[in-house]
Order: structure tokens, then C-alpha cells, then sequence
């Protein structure tokens, strides 16, 4: 910052130093590119304007090795920085295995999170300092996208599956939360604020906003009152898969293919059951589409999921 | 042409006045001037409304228009800009005048369907912007789903319809370029004597051809879940959001080379004609043309890094967006080289094509960003996109349109113009260009979302630069309507060739005659055999 004029964002996450300094080494190769190119151009419009005394004799001939040296180095500059930029974003797709799992849900226009812990809180999402967090996202109705700046992440929120963005706050303090993805009316008024506090000031934050069911427990009880359980818990009268471990674990289906039991696929097996049966049962489980809502689906899935030994998941 | 000397030519302006003359044209030459008509209107709309959005956005209250205004101001900015200007830009103006010209031949090889594709392109947008008037379209120029189908509550059947009609004058206007250069090139004008501008509107046309039809079957996909409740985005109704998002960029990123060719195309034609030298690299420059044209339809994935496609898929999609930057790179290496050695001078069409030199460039290199997967991540759908491509567009394509206007007006008008107004509207349109979007990569590395009605105080020390620069930018647009229409009445009298540049359309009289030629011309040799005998020393 000088004279109050912003010129880089905060960095406030473990992935935003990374991030930078792919930004800033391309900032310094493409000005300095831009900067030879316009002191090409604007040297030989002086150099060469009409009627000046520069030397214009012989051929502007072409050298065939200067060509290929200049096509190479170009070619390897923007290789690397494809690989550089490539590194950095496969680090998205594997979370730390200890990450703490908020659920999040975009809607018209605002952002829903719930803590492991049961907690909930609203455009607000608080986290520790020095802890992943992934959030798990979904949508309620059109597609959002989760944007914090200072942390350097951006996950589109879609409907009718689930994404995740992870990211380990490193400093304490407030950082802008926007919906980067328009989404109608009131885009712009779909932003929130991350909070990110010391672990022991998020554990009293924890502890304030009162200990009532977690989010697995609270997901067990829809589980029982929409009567999945009546199927799945040793009924007598239907012959329904046991959903212990079933998360993180490969699929037998009845079409003889198999499939990981991901959240996509235990999210389709609420909502579309019909799609893939698993082999050996007879495809009598109804569909909960337009039963549960976004947000009853993710407190099923974080019950359905806490079945599964932590290491499972994949 | 000697003999002409006193003698009034007829012109293609003089054959016939009045309305009927000129609607039911079939000379390419008026169908021409009928798209300039239409385009520069809607030029001045879509400008209109951005100059509305950066008033807004001076402050960071949504203050002046409430939020629906707003998203209706940015869509149908989007829309009339991208489908009703820059689409038909250049091909339907210059390109329809000048590609029978350059080429030696008489008429494109359709004119009735050149006037149908007019006619066409007037009803489609003609169409959208009934939907404005009855209540707008508030989706974006992109009309992501489930949005637009299910839960916009604006008009957005008839402003997709619109832009779905509009694609059928594309794609009669490529399917007639591509004939025209296949078949109607005068006798000795091979293809590597074509000038760089025919190659660009023949890859243009391909693109246009192979392009359009996506994008038809997208719209018409939106409009049939919107009406009929056909589930095909929605996965409420068992869609796939995504799968919008696929079929419109694999329309919507060739279509940036749609918007972008035809201006390296004229750009070609102005810096070799005022250095006095050939182009240079012209088998380079126009192979590039192709390259672009066919690589640009493998890399829409680039839009959809953080849209839930897989990451493995991004990597690819990344891989190729840096390959398409190398035949960008070599053109742009290959008009500063035309330079070289040259004899310079800076005419209102040259300071426009260096400027698009400059803003080409600068929005190029942008590009290195958003492709580099972990900063798209952050830049996203924020400001930097926005400033990305419209140094592309409008720095880029607009630039060059403002070039190549300049550089054919006495062809097309046969009347000059003042040169002192069009160098100082070059440079305002330059710097206040510049002005306008070099503050929004800033705010997009700041993290400023795009389509944002309001924002955060700390942002308003750009917004403000920018929103001042629109004024100078708009002002630079304004000033040629009044000096080019000053000019088209009252200018003084254009000769047949008052830059001495090659290429056949400069050896026909100003303004030309309705046949173009009175006798078919005979090339002997590549274009751009700059300096001419008569320059001298
Ligand atoms: C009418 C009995 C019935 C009810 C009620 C029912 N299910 Fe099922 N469910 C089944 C049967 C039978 C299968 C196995 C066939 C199939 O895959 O469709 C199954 C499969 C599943 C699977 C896939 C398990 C695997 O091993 O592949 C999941 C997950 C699941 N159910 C979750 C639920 C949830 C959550 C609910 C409540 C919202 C529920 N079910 C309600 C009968 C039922
Ligand atoms: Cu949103
Ligand atoms: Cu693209």
C-alpha cells in the first residue's frame, strides 16, 4: 500500500505466496516483453520515420537461426510457466488429511455454512489459523462461486453436485468473501466475510455458538425421520445395503460396472437411486429429489460419510 | 487511368438514390455501407451503456440504477457488442466492400444472399432488442444455466432468439466469403498472393461457418428448457449445468478469433503501406491466420478452471491455450519488424494500427496469465478478465475497425478527410484506452468481481480512474462521427490511390464504379511491393 492506493491483494493463505510468485514472475516476463516490443516498435518509428538520415540499405533479411532460438525460447518461457501454474493447481485436488470439513451452500442470495460441530452461521464463515479447512460446496439453486482474494481460491458452487475448495488461513483478521459467479438480482450483494481467528479464540467461538447436534448427528436424525433407516437398518421386509464403510470404498453395481462411493455418487444414489443400483438388491429405494433440500443433503452426506473410517475417504 | 481525367466516373454512390436504391441492393459495396449504417448504431448503443456502467461505478454504492438496471445494462451491453458489433465488424463492412476489390472481381459470389444476410442480421437483432424495450435480459452476453433457463425472471427467450437468427447472417456471410475467394480470384492471384487481409477473412469465414452453428443449437437448447421445461441444463430437471458451459465456449472462444482476425487482417494491410516496405514474414503471418483459426477450437476449457470440470481436463485445456499464443506472438513480431528499415509516416490509419500494435499486445500478454492455472484460479471472474478482453476487443478489433475505416474512407467515400482531427482522435482513443481498463487488471488482482453492481470502498480508487477514462474514450469515438460525417458530404475530393499503397482496390477510381473494375485485373506479382517506383528516393 502507498498513499492508501491498493495495489496487491492480501496474503493471508498458505497457497498465496505460491500463487504470487507465479503472478509477479509473470509480471516481470511479460513487461519486460512488452517493454522490448514497444521499444522496438516506438524506436524504429523514430529511427526510421521519413526523410530521417538512418541507414536503409540492404535487405531486411531474415535469419533463419535468430527465428528459431527466438520460437524456442518463447516456447520453453511458456511451457514452464503451463508446468509452474500447473503444480500449484493440482495442490486443490488433495486436501491435507487432517482438514477440518465445513459444509457450504450458495443461494440467492447467500452464502450457508455448517461446522463440523453442528454450527451455522450465515455470509460469515469462521476458521482457524494454521488448520486446512475445506469447505464442501453446493447450490441451492444457480451456480455461485466461493471467491476468497486474500487466500487466492475460487470454487464454483453447482448444482446438483458437490466441489470443494480447500485452504489453510495463515494470518488472523476479516477477508472478503464474494459470489464470483453472477447469479441474478442481488450478485453483488452475495459477499461475506472469512473470519480467521487463533485455533483456542475459534474454539471459544466453537463453544459460544452453543454445542447442540453436529452436522453427522443432525444428518443421522433426517436419516431416521425420513425413513432411510427403516430400509437400510436390518428391516426385515426390505433387503436394503448396510451403509456402514460404504463411503470411500469401490461399488459393485448392478450393470457389473463398479464405482468409488464418492459424495457424487452417494448424493445420486439419494436423488437419482434408479441410476446405479448396487448389484445384488433390488432397486426398490424411492427417490428424495424435491424431498430434502441442498442443505438436508448435506447433513445426510456428512452422516452417511462419519460411517466410514476417516482414512477412507478418497 | 489517365483518360478518366475530366471526364465524372460513374460511381457506385451515383447509381440510383432513395431508399429502394439502396435496400435492395445486391452491390456489395452498399450492402457494405447498410451493415456500417446498422453496426455504427449499435456501436454507439452498447457505448451508451458502458458509459452508463462506469458512471455507476464510480462510486462504490449502487446509487444510480437499481441492481436489475444494472445486470439488463451489462447484458445488453454485452450482447449488441459482441453478436450486433464486433461479429459482423469488420467482415460486414470493410470486409464486404473490399474483399471483391482486392481480389479483382466484380461482386461477391452470392450478392443476393449478401443482402438476405443484412436483412437477417436487422430482424435478429432487430428481435433483442424488442426484448430490451419490453423488459430486458438480465443473463449476461453468456446466459449461463440453470440462470437463464430456469430462474431469470427477464426476457430472455426473445434476446436468445435474436442472437440465434443473427447467427444465420454469419453464417451466409462466411459461407459467401469463402466462395468468393475460392472461385472469383483474378487471373494471376494466387494464394500466396493474396493480401494478409483476404487470408484473415477467409479464416474468419471458416470460423464462422464451423462456429455458429453451436451456438445456434445452445440457444435454441436454453429457449426449450426455458418454455417447455425440456430438461437438458437443469439438474433439477436431470441436465448438466456444465454441459452450457462446454457448448457455448466451444463456440465462444473460436468466436474471439472472429473478433480478433479480421483486425490483424487490416492492420497488415496499413503498417506495410505507410513504412513503405513489404510486409513482413507474409507466409508466416498468413499460415498464422489458419493456425489461429483452427487452434482456437481446442482450448474453451480455459474458461471453466474453478467451474467444477476436472482438474485433469484443465491441465489440458492450459497446455493448449499456450500454444495458441504462439502464432499470435509471431504476427505481432512480424508487423514490428515491418518497421524496419521503412520510410515512416503517421497518418490517422497508422497511428491506429500502432496502437493496435500496442493494445493487442498488452492484452495478449494478459492472456499468459489467465491460462497459467493457479492464478486463473484467483483472477477468475474478476476485473482482469474484463480488462483482458477488452484490450483484445475493443483496444484490439475496435482499434483496428478505426484503422481500416480511416485507411479505406477515401476509397469508400471518395473524399478525404481532415488529418489533423483523426490523429488527435487516435491518440484520445489511445489513452483514454488506456485510461479506462488498465485500472481493472489492477482491480482484478485485487480480487474486484466482474458484474458487480456495488463493492467495497477500497476499491474505488480504480474504479474512479476508470470510470474517468470512459469519458476520454468515449469522447475519442465521438469525435470521428463528426469528421467523418463532415467529411463524407463535404471533404475534399479523394484520388484513386492518396496513399500509394498496393493492392487492387487502389487501382480502381475513388469511390469505385458499380462493377469495380472496367477491365478485369491481371496480377503479376506478391502483394506489398512497397516502396512503389514513384516513392523515389
Ligand atoms: C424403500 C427402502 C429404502 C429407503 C426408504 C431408502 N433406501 Fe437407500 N437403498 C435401498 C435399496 C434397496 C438400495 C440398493 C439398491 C440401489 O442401489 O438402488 C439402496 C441404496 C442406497 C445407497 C447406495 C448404497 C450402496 O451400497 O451402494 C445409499 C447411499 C442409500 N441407499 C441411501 C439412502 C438414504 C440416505 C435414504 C433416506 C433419504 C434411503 N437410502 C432410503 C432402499 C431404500
Ligand atoms: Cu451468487
Ligand atoms: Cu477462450
Amino acid at each position: 500500500m502507498s498513499f492508501g492506493i491498493p495495489f496487491a491483494p492480501e496474503q493471508a493463505s498458505s497457497l498465496a505466496p505460491g500463487v504470487d510468485h507465479l503472478f509477479y514472475a509473470l509480471l516481470a516476463f511479460t513487461f519486460a516483453l512488452g517493454i522490448f516490443l514497444s521499444a522496438l516498435v516506438i524506436g524504429y518509428s523514430v529511427k526510421y520515420r521519413a526523410g530521417s538520415p538512418a541507414d536503409r540499405s540492404g535487405e531486411r533479411s531474415r535469419s533463419a537461426p535468430l527465428e528459431i532460438a527466438w520460437t524456442t525460447a518463447t516456447l520453453v518461457v511458456a511451457f514452464a510457466i503451463f508446468a509452474w501454474g500447473a503444480v500449484l493447481f493440482m495442490g486443490r485436488e488433495h486436501p491435507p488429511a487432517d482438514a477440518i470439513e465445513i459444509a457450504g451452500l450458495g443461494k440467492q442470495w447467500m452464502w450457508q455454512f455448517r461446522h463440523p460441530g453442528g454450527q451455522r452461521e450465515i455470509d460469515e464463515l469462521h476458521v482457524p489459523v494454521g488448520r486446512a479447512v475445506v469447505v464442501s460446496l453446493a447450490s441451492q439453486d444457480v451456480i455461485h462461486s466461493f471467491f476468497v482474494p486474500a487466500f487466492r481460491v475460487k470454487q464454483d458452487a453447482v448444482p446438483g453436485r458437490t466441489t470443494h475448495v480447500w485452504f489453510t488461513a495463515t494470518e488472523p483478521g476479516r477477508f472478503h468473501l464474494f459470489c464470483a459467479e453472477y447469479c441474478g438480482t442481488e450478485h453483488s450483494g452475495m459477499v461475506g466475510w472469512v473470519v480467521a481467528m487463533q485455533p483456542e479464540d475459534y474454539a471459544a467461538w466453537l463453544e459460544r455458538q452453543g454445542s447442540g447436534d453436529t452436522l453427522a448427528q443432525q444428518g443421522e436424525k433426517l436419516f431416521r425421520a425420513l425413513g432411510c433407516s427403516g430400509c437400510h437398518e436390518n428391516s426385515t421386509a426390505v433387503r436394503a445395503p448396510d451403509l456402514h464403510g460404504v463411503y470411500g470404498r469401490p461399488v459393485a453395481l448392478a450393470n457389473s460396472q463398479t464405482v468409488m462411493a464418492d459424495e457424487r455418487y452417494l448424493r445420486d444414489s439419494i436423488l437419482q437411486p434408479a441410476r446405479e443400483v448396487a448389484a445384488g438388491y433390488e432397486p426398490v429405494m424411492p427417490s428424495f429429489d424435491g424431498l430434502v433440500d441442498e442443505g438436508e443433503l448435506q447433513m445426510l452426506l456428512s452422516y452417511l460419510k462419519s460411517l466410514s473410517p476417516k482414512e477412507a475417504s478418497p | 487511368m489517365s483518360e478518366r481525367i475530366g471526364a465524372v466516373p460513374a460511381t457506385y454512390m451515383g447509381e440510383g438514390s432513395g431508399p429502394r436504391a439502396w435496400l435492395l441492393t445486391t452491390d456489395h459495396k452498399r450492402v457494405a455501407w447498410l451493415y456500417l449504417v446498422a453496426l455504427t448504431v449499435f456501436f454507439f448503443l452498447g457505448g451508451a451503456m458502458a458509459v452508463l456502467i462506469r458512471v455507476e461505478l464510480a462510486t462504490p454504492a449502487g446509487d444510480l440504477v437499481s441492481d436489475d438496471a444494472y445486470d439488463r445494462l451489462f447484458s445488453i451491453h454485452g450482447i449488441i457488442m459482441v453478436w450486433f458489433f464486433l461479429v459482423p465488424s469488420i467482415p460486414a463492412t470493410l470486409g464486404n466492400f473490399l474483399l471483391p476489390l482486392m481480389i479483382g472481381a466484380r461482386d461477391l459470389a452470392f450478392p443476393r444472399l449478401n443482402l438476405a444476410s443484412w436483412y437477417v442480421f436487422i430482424f435478429g437483432s432487430g428481435f433483442t432488442l424488442y426484448s430490451v424495450i419490453a423488459g430486458g435480459v438480465d443473463t449476461g452476453w453468456t446466459f449461463y444455466t440453470p440462470f437463464s433457463t430456469m430462474f431469470s425472471n427477464s426476457y430472455v427467450s426473445a434476446a436468445a432468439f435474436g442472437v440465434f437468427i443473427v447467427g444465420f447472417s454469419t453464417i451466409m456471410t462466411g459461407i459467401n466469403f469463402i466462395v468468393t475467394v475460392h472461385k472469383l480470384r483474378a487471373p494471376g492471384l494466387t494464394w500466396f498472393r493474396l493480401p494478409i487481409f483476404v487470408w484473415t477473412m477467409y479464416a474468419t469465414a471458416l470460423v464462422m461457418v464451423l462456429a455458429t452453428p453451436v451456438l445456434a443449437a445452445s440457444l435454441i437448447l436454453i429457449v426449450l428448457e426455458r418454455v417447455f421445461g425440456i430438461g437438458v441444463f437443469d439438474p433439477g430437471l436431470g441436465g448438466d449445468p456444465l454441459l452450457f458451459q462446454h457448448l457455448f465456449w466451444f463456440y465462444s472462444h473460436p468466436a474471439v478469433y472472429i473478433m480478433i482476425l479480421p483486425g490483424m487482417g487490416v492492420v497488415s494491410e496499413i503498417l506495410p503501406c505507410f513504412s513503405r516496405r513489404p510486409l513482413f514474414g507474409y507466409t508466416a503471418v498468413a499460415l498464422s491466420s489458419m493456425a489461429i483459426a483452427i487452434f482456437g477450437f481446442l482450448v474453451w476449457g480455459h474458461h471453466m478452471f474453478v467451474s467444477g470440470q476436472s482438474a485433469y481436463a484443465g491441465l489440458v485445456f492450459s497446455f493448449l491455450s499456450y500454444c495458441v499464443a504462439i502464432p499470435s506472438a509471431i504476427k505481432v513480431f512480424n508487423w514490428s519488424l515491418t518497421l524496419r528499415k521503412g520510410e515512416i509516416t503517421f497518418e490517422t490509419s497508422m497511428l491506429y494500427a500502432l496502437g493496435f500494435l500496442g493494445l493487442f499486445t498488452f492484452g495478449g500478454l494478459a492472456g499468459l496469465f489467465l491460462a497459467a492455472l493457479a492464478v486463473d484460479v484467483h483472477v477468475h471472474d474478476t476485473y482482469f478478465v474484463v480488462a483482458h478482453f477488452h484490450y483484445i476487443m475493443v483496444g484490439g478489433m475496435v482499434t483496428a475497425f478505426m484503422a481500416g475505416i480511416h485507411f479505406w474512407w477515401p476509397k469508400i467515400t471518395g473524399r478525404m478527410y481532415s488529418e489533423t482531427w483523426g490523429r488527435i482522435a487516435a491518440i484520445v482513443t489511445f489513452l483514454g484506452f488506456n485510461l479506462t481498463f488498465f485500472p481493472q487488471y489492477v482491480l482484478g488482482f485485487l480480487g474486484m468481481p466482474r458484474r458487480y453492481h456495488a463493492y467495497p470502498p477500497e476499491f474505488a480508487f480504480w474504479h474512479i480512474l476508470s470510470s474517468a477514462g470512459a469519458v476520454v474514450l468515449a469522447l475519442g469515438y465521438l469525435m470521428p462521427l463528426f469528421y467523418l460525417g463532415w467529411s463524407l458530404f463535404r471533404g475534399p475530393r479523394a484520388p484513386d490511390n492518396p496513399w500509394r499503397a498496393t493492392g487492387l482496390e487502389w487501382k480502381t477510381t475513388s469511390p469505385p464504379p458499380p462493377h469495380n473494375f472496367d477491365e478485369t485485373p491481371v496480377v503479376d506479382g506478391p502483394p506489398y511491393r512497397y516502396p512503389l517506383a514513384e516513392d523515389g528516393a
